[in-house]
C-alpha cells in the first residue's frame, strides 16, 4: 500500500499538478458566476438577449487552436522543433483571433443597445463572464507568447515537455470552459 | 530585481533538489535573502510579521470602538489630536465608528487570522513537516507574500482618504456597499476595499495551490499520507477550502465592483437613495449574501483549522502522549471541510430565506457539532493522564480547546433558525464568532509561535512573560466575552454606535464599561507578548540543541538555523507516524527511527 502510494506520487509532476487545483480553482469561479445568472433569471425584469452569430466563429477558432497545441506537444515530444515551433505559433494566432472575435461579439452586443446601465438581464452578465474567460485567455496567450520566444530565441535547448504540457492543458481548459459557457448562455440564457 | 525574479530551477521536485544546498554559487544579497525570498521559512516569517502589524493596527481600532461602547459620548481629547475630524471634540464621530468596526473585522478575519496564521505556518511547516527542500514553486510562494502585501498596502491606503475607508462591516453587503452616495464609506473606500481584497484573494490562491501540490507531491520517502502530523492535515484541508471559496468571493466582488461603478443591477432593485430614484431593475441583494457566504463559512474554518492543527500537535508533544484518535481527528478534519461548504445559509436565516430550505441548512450547520465534539473529545483524552509540561504554547493550547467547547455551544443555539431569529445581529452573535473563532484560533496562533519560534529564529520566547501573556488574555476574553451573551439574549443589537435610548439596555451600562476597561488591559499585555517577540529574536535566550521540545517531527532533524533547502545531507527518511511519545518506555521515538523488531503497535 505504501509503496504504491511512493510510487504514485511520482507520476505526476508537481506543476501539472498545480494547475489541475488552479483549475478547480478557476471553475469555482465560474459556478459562482453562472448560479448567481440562474438565481437572477427568476427575478423580475429580467431581459434576454440574441447570441450574435461572431461567437460562433470565436468558438471555431478556439476549438482549432486546442488542435493545433496537441500538434505542437506531439510533435515537441518527437524533437520536431519546427513543426513545434510553427504549430506555437498558430495556437497564438488563433488565441489572438478568438480575442479579437469575442471583441467584435461585445461590440454586436452593445450596438443591439444591450449596455451595462439600467435593469438586470442576460447581457450584463454575458459581459461580466465572458469577459472573464477572456482574462483567462488572454493570460493563456501571453504564457504561448514567452513560449514561443524561448523556442524561437533561446539559446538553451529544451528538454522537458513539462511546460509544454502545463500548457496544453490550460488551453484546453480554456477552450472547454468556453464551450461550456456558450452551452449555458444560449440554453439558460 | 533581477536575481529575485530568478526561479531555483533546483526546487522542484527530489532528484534535482540537491543542487539546492550548494549555495555557493550565488551568493545571496541581503535582498534576495529576506526581502524577494524564496525559502519557505523567511515567506512565514514575512507573513508572521505582517501579520502582527496587522493585529496591532486591527486591536487598536477595537479599543477605539470599545471606547465608545463603554463610554458612550464622553470625550476623550487625545483622540482629536490623532484623528482629527473623525473624532471631533473628543467623541467619536458616528462614521468613523461604523469604518472602525467595517476595518476591525475585515483586518483581523483576512489580514491576521488568515494571511497571518495559515501564511505563516503553512509556510513554516509543510516543507519542513513534509520533509522537502522548499515548496512546490518557490517563486509563486514568494508572489504570494507579495500579493499579500500589496493588498496590505491598498487596504492601508484607504484609511488615509477624505472620505475614509471601507464602511458597512466586514460583511460589505450592497446596497450600501454598493451606493457611493448612500454614505462616505461606501465612496472610494469601498472601491478600494474591492481592490485590496481581490489581491488578498490571488494572494491566498497562490499560496494554497502550492501548499495542495507540496503536501501531496514533494513528501519526503516513508511519509505516507498517514504518517503526516495532524497540523499538515489541517493545513491540507485549509488550503483546499481556500481554493475552492476564495474564487467565488472574487466573483461576488467583481459584481460588486460593476454595480458601483458602471451602473448594473446585479444586486440593486428599486432604490431610493437620499431622494434620487435609482433606475435599476431586478437587482437581488440576497444574491451578494449567498457569494459572499460561500465564502464566508468556509473562511471560518479556514481560520479555525490551522489553529486546531497545531493544538494537536503541541497537546501531543507537551504531554508525552499519542494523539488520542489519529485517525478520528483526521476523519473530522475531512467531515468539518465537507460541511463547511453547506451550511453558508445558516448567516441568512432572516433574509427571507424558504423555511423548508432553512431547515435543511439547520440540519446541516448542526451536523458539525459532531465532528467538533470529536476533536474536542480526542484533545481532553490526549490530556488525560499526560506527564503534561505546561509551557506558554500547552497553556494556549489547553485554552483554545476551552474556548473552542464554549463558543461551539452557541454556536448550536444560532444554528437553530428560530433560535436565531431572536438572536441574530445580536451581541450574542458577537460573543459567539470570537470566542470560537476570533480568540480561540488567536490562542491557536499564539500556541504555534511559542512552540515553533525556537526553529524560527534559534532562540526561545521568554517564558515568564509567556505565562503573564496567557493568563492575562485567558480571563480577559472571558471577561470581555461571556457578558455579551447576556447582552445578546436580552437584545441588544450588534454594530450600534449608542444604545443609551433604550431604557431597557441601561442595565449593561456598568458591564460595558467593565468590557471596554478589560480589552485596553488586554490589547496592552498584547503589545507586551509583541515586544517578548521581537526582543527575543536577537536576545532571547539561545537555543542549544536541535531538539528542544523533544518532538518526533522533522523539522527538528534540522540544523538549529536551517539555511535555504532545510536539511544538510540527504532529507531524511520517515519510518512511523509522528505521535509515538511515551511508547515502551521511551519518551518520544522521532519519526526518522527505523521501527525495532520488538517494538509494540500503537
Ligand atoms: C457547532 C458549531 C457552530 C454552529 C452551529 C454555528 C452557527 C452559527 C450561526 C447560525 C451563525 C449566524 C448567526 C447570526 O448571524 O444570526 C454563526 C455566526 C458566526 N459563526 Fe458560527 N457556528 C459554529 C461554529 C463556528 C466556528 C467553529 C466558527 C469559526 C471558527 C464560527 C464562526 C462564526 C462567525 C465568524 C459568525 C458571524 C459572522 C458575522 O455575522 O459577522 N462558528 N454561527
Ligand atoms: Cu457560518
Amino acid at each position: 500500500m505504501e509503496v504504491v502510494m511512493n510510487q504514485q506520487r511520482k507520476k505526476i509532476h508537481p506543476h501539472k499538478f498545480t494547475l489541475w487545483v488552479a483549475i478547480a480553482s478557476i471553475l469555482m469561479m465560474f459556478a459562482g458566476l453562472t448560479s448567481a445568472f440562474i438565481v437572477k433569471s427568476n427575478l423580475t425584469g429580467w431581459r434576454n438577449i440574441k447570441m450574435p452569430t461572431v461567437f460562433w466563429y470565436s468558438t471555431a477558432a478556439i476549438l482549432l487552436s486546442s488542435l493545433t497545441i496537441q500538434v505542437a506537444i506531439r510533435s515537441f515530444k518527437q524533437r520536431e522543433m519546427k513543426q513545434y515551433r510553427s504549430m506555437i505559433a498558430w495556437t497564438l494566432v488563433l488565441g489572438v483571433a478568438f480575442i479579437v472575435l469575442q471583441y467584435f461579439g461585445f461590440k454586436n452586443l452593445w450596438e443591439q443597445n444591450i449596455r451595462f446601465s439600467g435593469s438586470a438581464g442576460a447581457g450584463q452578465f454575458l459581459y461580466v463572464i465572458f469577459g472573464l474567460h477572456a482574462l483567462h485567455v488572454i493570460g493563456g496567450a501571453i504564457a504561448l507568447l514567452v513560449m514561443f520566444l524561448k523556442a524561437y530565441v533561446g539559446k538553451v535547448k529544451l528538454y522537458s515537455s513539462v511546460p509544454v504540457e502545463v500548457m496544453a492543458t490550460y488551453w484546453h481548459f480554456v477552450d472547454i470552459l468556453w464551450i461550456y459557457l456558450l452551452v449555458f448562455f444560449i440554453v439558460i440564457g | 530585481m533581477s536575481e529575485a525574479t530568478h526561479i531555483h530551477p533546483g526546487s522542484v521536485g527530489h532528484e534535482v533538489a540537491h543542487d539546492d544546498h550548494h549555495h555557493g554559487h550565488h551568493e545571496q544579497s541581503f535582498i534576495t535573502k529576506y526581502i524577494f525570498s524564496q525559502d519557505h521559512k523567511t515567506i512565514g516569517k514575512q507573513f508572521l510579521i505582517t501579520g502582527i502589524i496587522w493585529a496591532i493596527v486591527g486591536g487598536l481600532f477595537s479599543v477605539l470602538f470599545r471606547l465608545q461602547l463603554g463610554f458612550p459620548g464622553q470625550s476623550f481629547p487625545i483622540l482629536e489630536t490623532f484623528f482629527g475630524h473623525w473624532a471631533k471634540g473628543g467623541t467619536i464621530q458616528p462614521e468613523f465608528y461604523y469604518a472602525l468596526v467595517t476595518m476591525h473585522g475585515t483586518v483581523l478575519v483576512f489580514f491576521v487570522l488568515t494571511a497571518g496564521l495559515s501564511g505563516t505556518f503553512a509556510n513554516l511547516l509543510i516543507p519542513l513537516q513534509v520533509g522537502a527542500r522548499d515548496m512546490a514553486s518557490p517563486f509563486m510562494n514568494m508572489l504570494s507574500y507579495w500579493f499579500f502585501f500589496m493588498a496590505s498596502i491598498v487596504m492601508i491606503s484607504s484609511l488615509f482618504i477624505q472620505t475614509g475607508p471601507a464602511s458597512g462591516g466586514w460583511t460589505v453587503y450592497p446596497p450600501l456597499s454598493a451606493l457611493g452616495q448612500a454614505s462616505d464609506g461606501s465612496k472610494l473606500g469601498m472601491d478600494l476595499w474591492i481592490v485590496a481584497m481581490a489581491l488578498f484573494v490571488v494572494s491566498s490562491l497562490l499560496g494554497g495551490l502550492n501548499y495542495i501540490a507540496t503536501i501531496l507531491n514533494m513528501r519526503t520517502k516513508g511519509m505516507s499520507m498517514t504518517r503526516l502530523p495532524l497540523t499538515i492535515w489541517a493545513l491540507f484541508f485549509t488550503a483546499v477550502l481556500g481554493v475552492l471559496s476564495f474564487p467565488v468571493l472574487l466573483s461576488g466582488l467583481i459584481l460588486l465592483l460593476f454595480d458601483r461603478n458602471l451602473g448594473t443591477s446585479f444586486y440593486l432593485s428599486d432604490i431610493v437613495v437620499a431622494g434620487e430614484v435609482l433606475p435599476n431593475e431586478g437587482g437581488s441583494a440576497i444574491l451578494f449574501q449567498h457569494l459572499f457566504w460561500f465564502l464566508g463559512h468556509p473562511e471560518v474554518y479556514i481560520i479555525l483549522l490551522p489553529a486546531m492543527g497545531m493544538v494537536s500537535e503541541i497537546l501531543s508533544v507537551n504531554s508525552r502522549k499519542p494523539i488520542f484518535g489519529y485517525m478520528a481527528m483526521l476523519g473530522s478534519l475531512f467531515a468539518i471541510a465537507i460541511l463547511a461548504f453547506l451550511v453558508w445559509a445558516h448567516h441568512m436565516f432572516v433574509t427571507g430565506l424558504n423555511p423548508f430550505l432553512g431547515s435543511v441548512f439547520v440540519l446541516l450547520t448542526l451536523l458539525i457539532a459532531v465532528p467538533s465534539a470529536i476533536k474536542v473529545f480526542n484533545w481532553l483524552t490526549t490530556l488525560w493522564r499526560g506527564n503534561i509540561r505546561l509551557f506558554p504554547s500547552t497553556l494556549f493550547a489547553i485554552g483554545f480547546v476551552s474556548l473552542f467547547i464554549s463558543g461551539g455551544l452557541t454556536g448550536i443555539f444560532l444554528g437553530n433558525s428560530t433560535i436565531d431569529i431572536h438572536l441574530h445581529d445580536t451581541m450574542f452573535v458577537v460573543a459567539h464568532f470570537h470566542i470560537v473563532m476570533g480568540v480561540a484560533s488567536m490562542f491557536g496562533m499564539f500556541a504555534g509561535v511559542y512552540h515553533w519560534f525556537p526553529k524560527m529564529f534559534g532562540r526561545y520566547l521568554n517564558a515568564t512573560l509567556g505565562y503573564v501573556h496567557f493568563w492575562v488574555t485567558m480571563i480577559g476574553s472571558y471577561l470581555i466575552f461571556w457578558p455579551m451573551h447576556y447582552e445578546g439574549l436580552a437584545g441588544m443589537p450588534r454594530r450600534y454606535l449608542d444604545k443609551s435610548i433604550w431604557k431597557s439596555f441601561n442595565q449593561f451600562g456598568d458591564l460595558d464599561k467593565m468590557i471596554t476597561v478589560v480589552s485596553i488591559i488586554v490589547f496592552a499585555v498584547q503589545l507586551m507578548f509583541v515586544f517578548n517577540f521581537f526582543y527575543s529574536i536577537f536576545k532571547g535566550r539561545k537555543v542549544t540543541s536541535t531538539n528542544p521540545w523533544g518532538a518526533n517531527t522533522l523539522e527538528w532533524t534540522t540544523p538549529i538555523n536551517p539555511g535555504h533547502g532545510n536539511w544538510e545531507g540527504e532529507i531524511p527518511e520517515v519510518h512511523r507516524w509522528a505521535y509515538d511519545y511515551g511508547k515502551d518506555g521511551r519518551e518520544f521515538i522521532p519519526q526518522t527511527e527505523p521501527v525495532g523488531a520488538n517494538e509494540s503497535k500503537h
